[in-house]
């Protein structure tokens, strides 16, 4: 009886797994879908406690400690994320979808590591201890790796730590994983290697931190995407060894999942995924000579009256904006010109922000409806057809060098063509380069003018210029 | 773990093949503004690891079983609540011209 009704929960919550990632597929359904996968977690993690009344018989002396444990636990858990995902800022979130994401890589490699402990995995075979390996491998290295992407992007950790010999080094420390791993396996056939199991998960875990130290800040978006992946992988995995079908098809559901979507960003970026992974991208930074002109600035308010009298204004905002909290003044600004008549779209890059989407959820924030808001694809003629292109806070994004220069390291990236929009005003603290740090050819251009300053403070410099011709 | 689900060989195959396509079809049609949200989502999604986590602590036998499994339903709490506040979070904040006030 009991055992149906925890495989009938499962059922259930993996059905509303399923139903709620498709609900979210859309704006409109999207924010009941998290609820309805929501539910789907409660019933499950309520029936995973229904698991007391069937323990082996080696933990049945212990099964009132580890029921408290478990309930203490998860009260700390939920507790602390719960609290830490309602503070985070908006421009912070990334950082905390890879700690998250960490979290669970490790809660599949420690499920590996208990059933390996306890030569549980090995009692039930060749196949099963496979997997339980393959899980806490894939598991482990997306824990360290995810932890390392986050204090990255917290700016905890500045540093690029990089070698040359990097990746001799890291397909050393794979090999050895599993040199471990096989030494498990076969051993563990006839008992529990356990020193064996210890040097395996460490050795995965200085991996997890190897392969993700050397790669740059821009790449961060992609490295987060496929340590989600993993840990979607290392889930069904550990799901596998424990014959726990929720397990297996969430976890597979999110693994392939977040395979397409590493793919996706890596091609909005116009590199491949191993790319990101063993190239060491910002660390050249030629390609940035013979740019010739001056680059020109210009007051916000001139600026803003400029386009206040345009018919057509499009709007590229970047991460810049986000730092400098703008996305409010932003949205204030453009309700004045579409007030005035000016037609007002957004054009966002699939890179702008730390993830692919990042900045629509900004611009949401700030109360921005989707429907102005454009992907590349569709707006990217309509520049030639503008006034004006407003960029604030982005830079490679808008690089025409990705077109023209062959020697650039962002050359063959889509870019949003602002160089062919009439006149181009772009807002930016100082004369710094990129993220990628490369020259920006744009800002030379005959057409384009700097608004130098704190994004907050040129907004509202230009809304109080528009305000004041009535 | 539990006989009347018994999940081997080409079951659990076809098992994994249906799922990942299942996966792959859900992103496949996102509109790319959805992409973050979805990656969270996602993210969430499996946290089920938590219930494997359960599993294992209610069924440690040793000191180091039950260190662990703490470690393992404490983590995979983390990802589940975590996922579940931040996505909410941002789905919270889109809307469309007309549904403004």
């Amino acid at each position: 009886m009991v055992s149906f009704l925890i495989a009938a929960a499962f059922f259930v919550a993996t059905l509303l797994f399923i139903y709620g990632l498709k609900r979210m597929a859309s704006p409109v359904t999207a924010p009941s879908g998290i609820r309805v996968a929501g539910w789907g977690m409660v019933i499950a993690v309520a029936a995973a406690f229904l698991y007391a009344f069937d323990v082996r018989p080696a933990a049945s002396e212990h099964l009132g400690t580890n029921f408290l444990l478990a309930l203490v636990a998860l009260g700390i858990g939920v507790a602390w994320a719960w609290r830490s995902g309602k503070r985070v800022e908006m421009t912070g979130m990334p950082q905390m979808v890879a700690l998250y994401n960490g979290m669970g890589g490790g809660a599949a490699a420690a499920i590996a590591a208990v059933e390996l402990y306890s030569g549980n995995a090995q009692h039930y075979g060749f196949v099963v201890t496979v997997l339980a390996l393959v899980g806490g491998l894939i598991g482990a290295v997306a824990l360290s790796g995810s932890i390392v992407a986050w204090a990255k992007l917290d700016g905890r950790l500045k540093r690029t730590l990089r070698f040359s010999t990097q990746q001799l080094v890291n397909g050393g420390l794979l090999a050895l994983a599993a040199l471990f791993a096989l030494y498990v396996l076969i051993v563990g056939a006839g008992g529990v290697p356990t020193t064996g199991i210890t040097l395996f998960f460490i050795a995965a875990l200085v991996l997890g931190v190897l392969l993700t130290t050397p790669i740059g800040g821009a790449d961060m978006p992609v490295v987060i995407s496929l340590y989600n992946a993993f840990t979607g992988l290392a889930v069904a995995f550990e799901g596998f060894v424990l014959q726990n079908p929720a397990m297996i098809i969430a976890g597979t559901v999110v693994g392939s999942a977040g395979t397409l979507l590493t793919f996706l960003m890596a091609k909005a970026m116009n590199r491949s995924v191993s790319n990101v992974i063993f190239s060491n991208f910002g660390e050249e930074d030629d390609g940035s000579g013979g740019i010739e002109g001056s680059m020109k600035s210009v007051d916000a308010s001139d600026a803003a009256i400029s386009m206040y009298y345009g018919s057509k204004v499009i709007i590229v905002p970047g991460y810049g904006l986000a730092v400098a909290q703008a996305q409010h003044k932003l949205y204030e600004f453009v309700k004045l010109l579409q007030k005035q008549g000016v037609e007002v779209a957004f054009a966002i890059h699939p890179v702008a922000g730390r993830m692919p989407g990042h900045m629509n959820v900004l611009l949401a924030e700030a109360g921005i409806p989707y429907d102005i808001i454009h992907d590349l694809e569709d707006i990217n003629e309509e520049f030639a057809l503008s006034d004006a292109a407003l960029v604030i806070g982005a830079n490679d994004v808008v690089n025409p060098a990705a077109r023209t220069n062959e020697s650039s390291p962002i050359y063959g990236m889509p870019i949003l063509n602002v160089d062919y929009a009439q006149q181009a005003f772009v807002v930016k603290r100082g004369q710094g380069r990129g993220y990628s740090g490369v020259e920006n050819e744009l800002f030379f251009a005959d057409n384009t003018h700097m608004v130098y300053g704190d994004a907050q403070k040129v907004m509202v410099e230009m809304i109080e210029a528009v305000k004041s011709l009535g | 773990m539990d006989a009347t689900t018994a999940i081997t060989g080409f079951v659990a195959l076809y098992i994994f093949m249906l799922a990942a396509f299942t996966g792959y079809e859900i992103i496949g049609r996102v509109p790319a503004i959805l992409h973050t949200p979805l990656m969270s989502g996602s993210n969430f999604v499996h946290g089920i690891v938590v219930v494997g986590a359960i599993w294992a602590l209610l069924n440690a036998a040793t000191p180091l079983e039950q260190t662990i499994g703490f470690i393992g339903v404490l983590l995979g709490a983390g990802n589940a609540a975590g996922g579940y506040v931040v996505t909410d979070r941002m789905l919270d904040m889109f809307k469309s011209s007309d549904r403004q006030d």
